[in-house]
């Protein structure tokens, strides 16, 4: 009865479901590369000596780890045409109205939240790195980037990612607040197909479903990612 | 900034915090006593029950808090009528108690998983020791196990409360007005989101720090 409801094609929802959920996929990494590179700098800034950088990043993590998303994406949406008008006048002389495309958005937003959560994710896998390895590594004359890149940077990602792992699936799970101010990602397909077949549980369980086969599909990848990590790492 | 702005939905945005609180603290009671429920149910050795407690773990911590809104609210309309005949349906047409019914699953799942980590952490000699003296199975439970287990828990449990304030704010999505939809109101009809979101982030970092100092005293309080 309802199997063609779920169909491919015109009379069906099975091709919006499946490009909703590259969407979502898309905003996702978008958002969590986003995050890893703000992460990066955070916890670079939060591991230095100036304490102005520590306590700027500090800010960062607890006022974002601290407010809701919805807050943040609400802020974005209503907010950045005013900011982006604003600047584009005072600097450029433009006067045209400027708005950003909801998925820049979107990825915005989730990558501020997920960048939060990575900061304190990669400060520890960093902080987890034996002293004595790098003293090791500056007794024998390595230069300051090949330290980081050969003794650093690898045991660091090795200690992260299971964290990281962690962050992926909440950041997974967030991009649907985007469907809010519009994005057509698993949600707010959902939410389309439920107004207009009167079908609402159907289509909200279809879009549950699809969540929960990215998370475990997310799961064996970073599973993967674990163990290709710990190769030539003796575990008791 | 617009002072003016500020001064109007200070009022209209601390009118809202009851709201917050009151979705807060009830979801998070009903919560927590389903999730004592669950991590038992889920440390049982029989399969059908050890199953279906792990099953409903999995499902609401995979998917989006959102979602889980969306078809308890939205979804129980699909079946109105069959809700009628056993006279729930006056319940899930109620915002508010969609909104603690998805609230309460949703933690419980989380919390569940803590507090299972916690009965795990429990060392196996004071069970013993508990045994060795004639305590009975639930006196072992009651007087050993919990205590220690919820000790264990405090942090990660923290953790999990500052998180359902967060989520909380997903309940204006289905017109309940807590201070998120209050903000959202004032952002969309003023289009200014700045000046009410200090207020509004202000409320809920105001929340956030008063629940890690109560965690933060039972954690005191419960340390040998």
């Amino acid at each position: 009865m309802d199997a063609t409801i779920l169909s491919w094609g015109d009379s069906g929802w099975g091709d919006e479901f499946f490009f909703a959920t590259l969407m979502t996929l898309a905003v996702a990494s978008c958002s969590f590369l986003l995050g890893l590179v703000i992460a990066i700098a955070a916890a670079a800034m939060k591991l230095s000596k100036r304490r102005s950088l520590t306590f700027f990043a500090n800010v960062y993590t607890t006022v974002v780890r601290g407010i809701p998303e919805l807050l943040v994406i609400y802020l974005i949406f209503y907010g950045s045409s005013a900011l982006l008008m604003s600047i584009a006048n005072s600097f450029f002389g433009i006067d045209d109205y400027i708005e950003l495309p909801v998925f820049v958005m979107g990825v915005i937003c989730i990558g501020l939240s997920s960048g939060a959560y990575s900061t304190e994710v990669i400060r520890g896998a960093v902080q987890a790195v034996p002293v004595g390895t790098i003293e090791a590594a500056k007794a024998i004359g390595m230069p300051t980037f090949s330290r980081f890149r050969r003794i650093l940077a690898p045991q660091a990602i090795r200690f992260a990612l299971p964290g990281l792992g962690n962050v992926w699936q909440l950041t997974l799970k967030e991009t649907s607040l985007i469907s809010v101010i519009g994005l057509t990602e698993i949600v707010r397909i959902a939410q389309m197909g439920a107004g207009s077949e009167k079908k609402p549980f159907l289509f909200f369980i279809t879009g549950l479903i699809l969540f929960l086969v990215l998370a475990s599909l997310s799961d064996k990848g970073y599973k993967f990612l674990e163990a290709k990590a710990e190769k030539g790492v003796r575990v008791n | 900034m617009d002072w003016d702005i500020i001064s109007e939905s200070v009022p209209a945005i601390f009118s809202a915090l009851p709201t917050t609180l009151g979705l807060v603290g009830s979801s998070l009671l009903i919560g927590f006593i389903l999730a004592v429920l669950v991590a038992l149910g889920a440390l049982q050795k029989a399969w059908f029950i050890n199953r279906p407690a792990n099953l409903f773990v999995y499902i609401f911590r995979s998917s989006p808090l959102l979602i889980q809104i969306f078809l308890i609210y939205y979804g129980s309309g699909q079946f109105r009528q069959e809700l009628t005949a056993v006279g729930l349906w006056h319940l899930f047409r109620e915002p508010w108690f969609c909104a603690v019914l998805a609230l309460s699953l949703n933690t419980a799942a989380y919390t569940a998983e803590i507090i299972r980590g916690g009965i795990k952490s429990v060392p196996l000699d004071l069970l013993e020791a508990g045994a060795a003296i004639g305590m009975k199975k639930s006196q072992i439970f009651r007087r050993i196990t919990f205590p220690l287990a919820i000790r264990q828990s405090l942090p990660a449990y923290g953790n999990e409360v500052i998180l359902m304030v967060k989520s909380s704010s997903l309940a204006s999505t289905i017109t309940i007005m807590d201070v998120t939809g209050v903000y959202k109101e004032i952002a969309s009809e003023y289009f200014s989101p700045l000046e009410p979101l200090l207020i509004a982030g202000s409320i809920y970092l105001l929340i956030n720090f008063i629940a890690t100092q109560i965690i933060a005293y039972f954690e005191r309080r419960l340390a040998i």
